[in-house]
């Protein structure tokens, strides 16, 4: 510790610590704009210019590390006056536009203007203009409002990971910029208008729609990926206008994707079901909610008193909240019907009885900060989990190593630091290069691998050498974490990973977790909205198609592994019945009864996110129009089924029984979280590898913005080049192997429904067998696979996420 | 995008550096693009950054800090005039007035055949020999008063 | 060229064969590299070395007169990865135009001083920033490498010792704040050359975040005839505390612009009679006698000062890169400074508040006061503004922008008086156009 003082006062520093963290750490406030506590050091705006004893001139806090017996003086005269002149500088040039400034009320240096700035400049030149930029949807510029603090320029080179915007020219010509005609196109990209301490960077969405001051916060969190960022939710007449992050350092740090920032806009969207709807005859008509709840209780009553329980299907969204899926199972169970699932990615479901708790990240998110050695399988990391690829990012920058097997070579924006090594193969040669990877590991610890955890031979088992080169950097670490992402837990051979995965950690003495599709992909497990042993999970469910269906938040067509066969099965039966804040237009065909539920804005409910923590939030607007939450609607429900044990008064009451506590306890982690399983000879590496039928392997990514109900219906997000219409990817050979051009249409057909995608379906989710995708090059894809995104109507057709397709060229029809 | 000899010699630029820091031949390599197309277009920066693995912006930040590229169209011969203060006192204004009478343009204008560009340049290292001006970067040519002016706009023909 | 009177020519010795005499084989003829092949032969340490420096009391020649000896003796010895010498041949001051002639006329001195330079401090590779705007001497220093390379002066094995030593030539292209070593560094990376906030110094976080060195060329050229001659012999031909001799640019309004290499304490109006005396005869208004940040001085002061980095800063002024502005009667102070001031906007980097505001704001107000629109405020407010920009920037420029503001307006105030009050030069206009001796070949406007 170091002695210093600090206006006068004596305090105690960490060594290496600035001026700045000394004044942080007394709470002495210091005026600045470049500095930022996650950001590199700049020392460019020099606001927090200090008297420091002894040195003959003003230093800038932010920059300038303590000296034992420093005394630094931060209200001098001398810093005051060197603080006001900065002020002076800052404004020669800014325009002034306060009352018409979106950032006006939350504006740094208005506030600092306030307290540094002289009344009247003596400034009487010609004031500079700057053009503005096209950034893209998301993000709007003024940018004769920017002070150059560059903030904005160091948030996408050192925490989204690519520099997308820079300062260009120089002097007073100096300009922020991203390259010419090109957009800011990271899925943090929001971030930056939080950073911009003026409103040169302000949100496209929100602009002009309402002044800061009007807005009521509320806290909440993100409904999107399993992470359970902490969100303010701003409110204007009961209206969502805007959502912010909530800085919390174990989760989201005092970031959010774009993603969990935009998606609001799909909560005052058109396609928003605002009232009970039902079809009769084909015709779909408004009721009232009785009339509703009444039709669906008969229909659920009818279906299970003639064909029995097992004759329904729930689907239910791993976006939907504890309390809606607790109540959600329960009440289908109180008919008779275990058919409940929310893994509706999933395709191997082998593990389901083996495990020996709840999967989890097996770690906390700040300890995932601490690996110096990550192996990620089956990961579109920087897209699935941005805020997860940007933890790993920082730490890749401080040492750490990071791995990738993975399917796709899509830069997860960490090997740019040099230090993450990626190896790409075909999904059916994943789970054998996993093994490799820990035959490799074994082999340098001398350890013999056994058949006891699953039979492979792995005398006959070739290691590669990128395999090598793997364990050689996993064996070189201290604290070592081995991660499946969402494509591994998708895969059809899920569970060999995940037993290959653990015995790779076992072996390492590393961590070993689910990266975590939603977000509450965990709380399912809680709620017990999985299957238990003998019931169908999801694959089942419409491979044997039921009499009918629940769902719950789900359009299954966008939403599950094989979109085709959804269709066939929802088509099939005698009545789907619907709970979503939105009317999906497939939905029209096959649905027979739409309720309008609350998305998270407009219920109370909870999240246990990749943690294991159990985030609870309330609703933060009135629930829009007719719309109700689903636990209430649920409960009704069960209420005129005559089920027992649906007496509930609260949301608060639903929890505490799904999580089996008194009411009103806090729980901050769940039980039961464990990712071990049984062992499992029965599984071979002989089987390892999908069959070939002559086709080619789909690769399939589930892009950001395709991912769940709410980012769909959202029109910025939409917009972006992130939400791209999806193509027929390929690299170069493959390519030429059919002929292909960049550009050309293809046709393409999965093995099990021959179906043709559409580029253009006719209405959404239709089944058009007839259209086509564009060809796309990849050049990070491996030999003989063809990536096609899932989650968008144009790629139903295609079936499952992991077909052998075939492809075709075509003319376009 | 750029020619083979054109990429030799950014080659042999990169060669300079320790191998992970190709970046520092970014300077260098822009201006062997601009040389072989007088001036640097958005997609020769952008292959520039490419072939070095950078950012494009990150070259368009050098592109555009170093006064020597060109980021829109030059004439055939671009005469770079120094007006500094010791070339100054001693004809550097004078000199490029005359070079505005002469060639009909002003500085940043390019004459309606496309053959000259005027510039204003700052320092050139070369106050001693004031008026100084440069031709196309390279050319260096000093003491550069009339009679000298006209020589010199009759070679570049 | 250089007449040094009674002392011979150190660092010019080789220029009077002009461009004929830069070659290695003239160099070596010179004595050349022998510097080098003694200390490799073993006959001294890197101590030993730093110490002779030490002795000579070389100052830097790139404007700030640091110690060279010094400097060096800050480099971390035990660091076990890389550590690089730099030259700074970026020369972009305005009137300074030494370091040109240097690499034009004797490259291989540079090169000699490097290698010892990286000896001396344990470096293994270093670079020389070069001007953009002199590529021909660019060039040429690559030529003068290569030779150097295939002579064995430079490679895995310098002379056939065990020291390594590789050397670039890496160029600019048209920024004047490059010249600032810690913007060249970032420019040598393949950045904007926006200087960094020191500390760390470079000597700890230089190039690629390893310890380096940068001196400027002349301070590099100095190294082999200083080691040479001795320290002790080096330092004497100047004045205590200003060892050795200096190359002064002189340029404006004399007879013979041009470098001139002189033992620092020489007398200005000996300088001044080395380059011809005044042009046309005129008398002598003022000088700004370190390259254009250097406060300006009045005539009387200069001619009654010597030519040393102490003199000078007694003065009122800095020695600062040897550049010798020279301006008569004709001058109007105004119209100067606004040149001055344009080059300081134009030239900022753009990084600090201070500066990048504060620089346009200066040259606006000059410009408004050159062109008749002037305010009674006016010089209040300049000097305010120099105020908030002083000591307040990352880098040095903004002193540099902010020092001849203040010293044109204390030295000439009532010129600028009469402008802001008549708005028009005290100088007759038709005296300001004959002064810059571009009429004086045939041909007219
Ligand atoms: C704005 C600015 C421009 C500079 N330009 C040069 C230059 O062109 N050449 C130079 O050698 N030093 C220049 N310097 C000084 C360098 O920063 C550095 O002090 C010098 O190269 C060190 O070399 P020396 O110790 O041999 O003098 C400049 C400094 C500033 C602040
Ligand atoms: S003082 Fe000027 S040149 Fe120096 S860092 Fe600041 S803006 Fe750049
Ligand atoms: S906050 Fe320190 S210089 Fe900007």
């Amino acid at each position: 510790m170091i002695d210093i003082e600090l206006n006068g006062k004596a305090i105690q520093v960490a060594p290496g610590s600035t001026i700045m963290d000394a004044a942080h750490q007394v709470g002495t406030y210091i005026p600045h704009f470049c500095y930022h506590k996650k950001l590199s050091i700049a020392a460019n705006c020099r606001m927090c210019l200090v008297q420091v004893e002894k040195a003959p001139k003003p230093l800038p806090a932010c920059a300038t590390p303590v000296t034992p017996g420093m005394k630094i003086f931060t209200h001098s005269e001398l810093a005051v006056s060197a603080q006001k002149g900065v002020m002076e500088f800052l404004l020669i040039n800014h325009p002034l536009d306060c009352p018409i400034c979106d950032q006006g009320g939350e504006c740094q240096l208005q506030d600092l203007a306030v307290g540094y700035g002289d009344s009247a400049s003596k400034y009487e030149e010609e004031k500079r203009v700057v053009a503005d930029k096209d950034l893209g949807p998301l993000v709007k510029t003024d940018m004769t409002r920017c002070i150059n603090c560059t903030r904005c320029i160091r948030f996408t080179q050192e925490i989204a990971g690519v520099m997308e915007l820079g300062q260009a020219f120089r002097g007073e010509h100096a300009e922020v910029m991203p390259f010419v005609e090109k957009t800011v196109d990271s899925e943090l990209s929001g971030n930056i208008i939080d950073l911009c301490p003026v409103g040169a960077l302000t949100s496209k969405p929100f602009r002009f729609s309402a002044r800061t001051w009007e807005l009521s916060r509320r806290k909440s969190i993100s409904p999107h990926d399993s992470l359970g960022s902490h969100l303010i939710v701003q409110t204007k007449h009961d209206r969502v206008m805007r959502v912010l992050p909530r800085e919390n350092e174990e989760i989201n740090e005092c970031w959010i994707s774009d993603k969990d920032r935009y998606s609001y806009e799909a909560l005052n969207a058109p396609e928003r079901l605002t009232r009970p709807m039902l079809k009769q005859g084909g015709v779909w008509h408004e009721v009232d909610w009785p009339v509703a709840l009444d039709y669906v209780s008969h229909a659920l009553r009818d279906v299970a008193k003639t064909s029995g329980g097992e004759a329904i299907g729930g689907l239910f969204s791993p976006h939907a909240t504890l309390e809606e899926l607790y109540l959600g199972q329960k009440l289908l169970r109180g008919l008779g019907c275990g058919n409940i699932d929310t893994r509706l990615r999933h395709s191997d479901f082998s593990a389901d009885g083996q495990r020996l708790g709840m999967p989890w990240l097996g770690m906390s998110l700040t300890q995932l900060s601490q690996l110096d050695r990550v192996l990620v399988v089956g990961a579109f990391l920087r897209k699935d989990q941005p805020l997860i690829a940007q933890r790993l990012r920082q730490s890749a920058k401080r040492g750490a190593q990071v791995s990738f097997l993975h399917s796709a070579g899509d830069d997860q924006l960490i090997k740019q630091v040099g230090l993450a090594s990626q190896v790409v193969v075909a999904p059916s040669q994943l789970p054998a290069l996993l093994a490799q990877v820990v035959k490799a590991v074994s082999t340098q610890q001398g350890v013999a691998l056994g058949l006891d955890d699953v039979n492979v031979n792995w005398a006959d088992l070739a290691v590669s050498a990128e395999a090598g080169r793997m364990a050689q950097s996993l064996l070189s670490g201290q604290n070592i974490g081995i991660l499946l992402g969402n494509f591994a837990q998708q895969h059809p051979q899920a569970a060999t990973l995940h037993v290959l995965a653990n015995k790779l950690a076992t072996l390492l003495s590393g961590k070993f977790g689910f990266l975590g599709e939603a977000a509450n992909s965990l709380g399912a497990y809680v709620a017990k909205a999985i299957p238990q042993t003998g019931a169908l999970p999801v694959k089942a469910m419409l491979a044997k198609p039921r009499r009918a269906y629940v769902l719950l938040g789900v359009e299954p067509e966008l939403d599950c592994a094989d979109g085709a066969a959804a269709l066939r099965a929802l088509n099939q039966a005698s009545s789907v019945i619907m709970l979503s804040p939105f009317k999906p237009a497939a939905a029209m065909d096959y649905a027979d009864c739409l309720l309008p539920v609350s998305p998270f804005t407009e219920t109370s409910g909870t999240f246990v996110n990749c943690e294991g923590r159990v985030q609870s939030f309330y609703a933060a607007v009135k629930p829009l129009a007719e719309t109700r939450p689903a636990w209430k609607v649920l409960r009704v429900l069960a209420n005129l089924l005559d089920l027992p044990g649906f007496d509930y008064t609260s949301s608060e009451n639903v929890k505490a029984e799904a999580l089996g506590l008194a009411a009103g306890a806090m729980p901050v982690v769940v039980a039961g979280l464990d990712n071990g399983m049984a062992p499992r000879p029965d599984m071979s590496l002989g089987v390892l590898g999908m069959a070939q039928t002559g086709g080619i392997e789909r690769v399939t990514d589930v892009p950001i913005h395709f991912a769940d109900q709410l980012v769909r219906y959202a029109p910025g997000l939409q917009k972006t080049k992130d939400a791209a219409h999806p193509a027929a990817r390929m690299n170069a050979a493959t390519m030429a192997r059919f002929g292909l051009q960049h550009g050309d249409w293809v046709k393409v057909g999965s093995g099990d429904t021959a179906a043709n995608l559409s580029a253009e379906p006719k209405s959404t989710g239709s089944q058009a067998t007839d259209a086509m995708l564009r060809a796309e090059l990849d050049i990070g894809l491996p030999d003989n696979v063809v990536r096609i995104a899932a989650g968008h109507t144009a790629t139903v057709a295609a079936g499952d996420m992991f077909a052998t397709v075939h492809l075709e060229k075509a003319d376009k029809a | 995008m750029l020619s083979s000899e054109s990429l030799q010699k950014i080659d042999r630029e990169i060669a300079k550096y320790p191998a992970d820091q190709k970046q520092s031949a970014v300077m260098a390599a822009l201006a062997i693009a601009q040389d072989e197309k007088s001036w640097l277009a958005r997609e020769t920066i952008e292959f520039v950054a490419r072939y070095l693995g950078m950012p494009p912006i990150a070259a368009y930040e050098v592109a555009s800090f170093y006064n020597m590229y060109d980021l829109e169209p030059v004439g055939e011969y671009k005469l770079t005039v120094c007006t500094n203060l010791p070339c100054a006192l001693s004809g550097g204004v004078h000199a490029a007035d005359y070079l505005k009478e002469k060639l009909g343009i002003g500085f940043n204008e390019t004459t309606p055949d496309g053959r000259f560009t005027l510039k204003e340049g700052e320092c050139l290292g070369a106050c001693g020999d004031a008026p100084v001006l440069l031709v196309n970067n390279k050319r260096m040519c000093s003491f550069m008063l009339p009679a000298q002016i006209d020589a010199l706009l009759a070679e570049c023909k | 060229m250089a007449l040094l009177g009674s002392i011979s020519p150190l660092l010019t010795t080789g220029w009077s064969q002009g461009d004929a005499g830069w070659r290695l084989r003239d160099y070596e003829a010179r004595g050349g590299y022998t510097q080098l092949k003694r200390i490799l032969s073993g006959n001294m340490s890197p101590d030993d070395l730093i110490a002779e420096i030490k002795k000579s009391l070389l100052r830097g020649r790139g404007g700030a007169g640091f110690p060279t000896g010094l400097k060096w003796s800050f480099m971390p010895r035990s660091f076990p990865g890389d550590k690089y010498v730099v030259c700074n041949s970026d020369e972009g001051e305005p009137g300074t135009f030494k370091d040109r002639d240097l690499l034009r006329f004797d490259p291989h001195a540079v090169i000699e001083g490097m290698i010892i330079a990286g000896y001396a401090m344990g470096a293994s590779r270093g670079y020389n920033y070069i001007h953009g705007e002199i590529f021909s001497i660019y060039e040429r220093f690559e030529e003068a490498l290569d030779e150097a390379r295939a002579a064995g002066y430079l490679g895995a094995s310098v002379c056939g010792s065990a020291f390594a030593f590789e050397l670039f030539a890496h160029h600019g292209y048209g920024a004047y704040i490059c010249g600032e070593e810690t913007g060249l560094l970032e420019s040598l990376e393949g950045k904007k050359g926006q200087p960094r906030f020191k500390p760390p110094f470079p000597a700890s976080y230089g190039l690629y975040g390893k310890p380096t060195t940068i001196n400027n060329t002349e301070t590099f050229a100095a190294i082999p005839f200083i080691l040479g001659m001795g320290g002790d012999a080096f330092l004497a031909l100047g004045k205590p505390n200003n060892g050795g001799t200096k190359l002064f640019s002189v340029s404006g309004h004399v007879n013979r612009p041009g470098n001139y290499e002189v033992p620092l304490g020489t007398p200005f109006a000996t300088l001044l009679e080395m380059a011809g005396g005044m042009r046309g005869g005129r008398k002598l208004k003022a000088v700004i006698p370190g390259g254009s940040s250097a406060p300006v001085l009045p005539a009387d002061v200069m001619m009654e000062t010597t030519m040393d980095y102490d003199s000078i800063a007694k003065a009122g002024s800095m020695l600062g890169s040897g550049a010798v502005i020279v301006m008569d009667e004709s001058t109007c102070m105004v119209k100067a400074l606004e040149r001055l001031s344009y080059f300081y906007f134009e030239e900022s980097c753009g990084q600090c508040t201070p500066c990048r505001e504060g620089t346009g704001w200066l040259y606006r107000v000059v410009h408004r006061i050159e062109h008749g629109k002037g305010r009674a405020e006016d010089l209040d407010l300049l000097n305010r503004v120099t105020d908030n920009i002083m000591g307040r920037t990352i880098c040095a420029l903004g002193d540099a922008a902010s020092l001849p503001v203040r010293s044109f307006i204390k030295h000439f105030k009532s010129e600028f008086e009469y402008h802001i009050e008549h708005g028009k030069c005290l100088v007759d206009p038709a005296a300001q156009s004959a002064g810059s001796g571009f009429f004086r070949a045939e041909g007219s406007l």
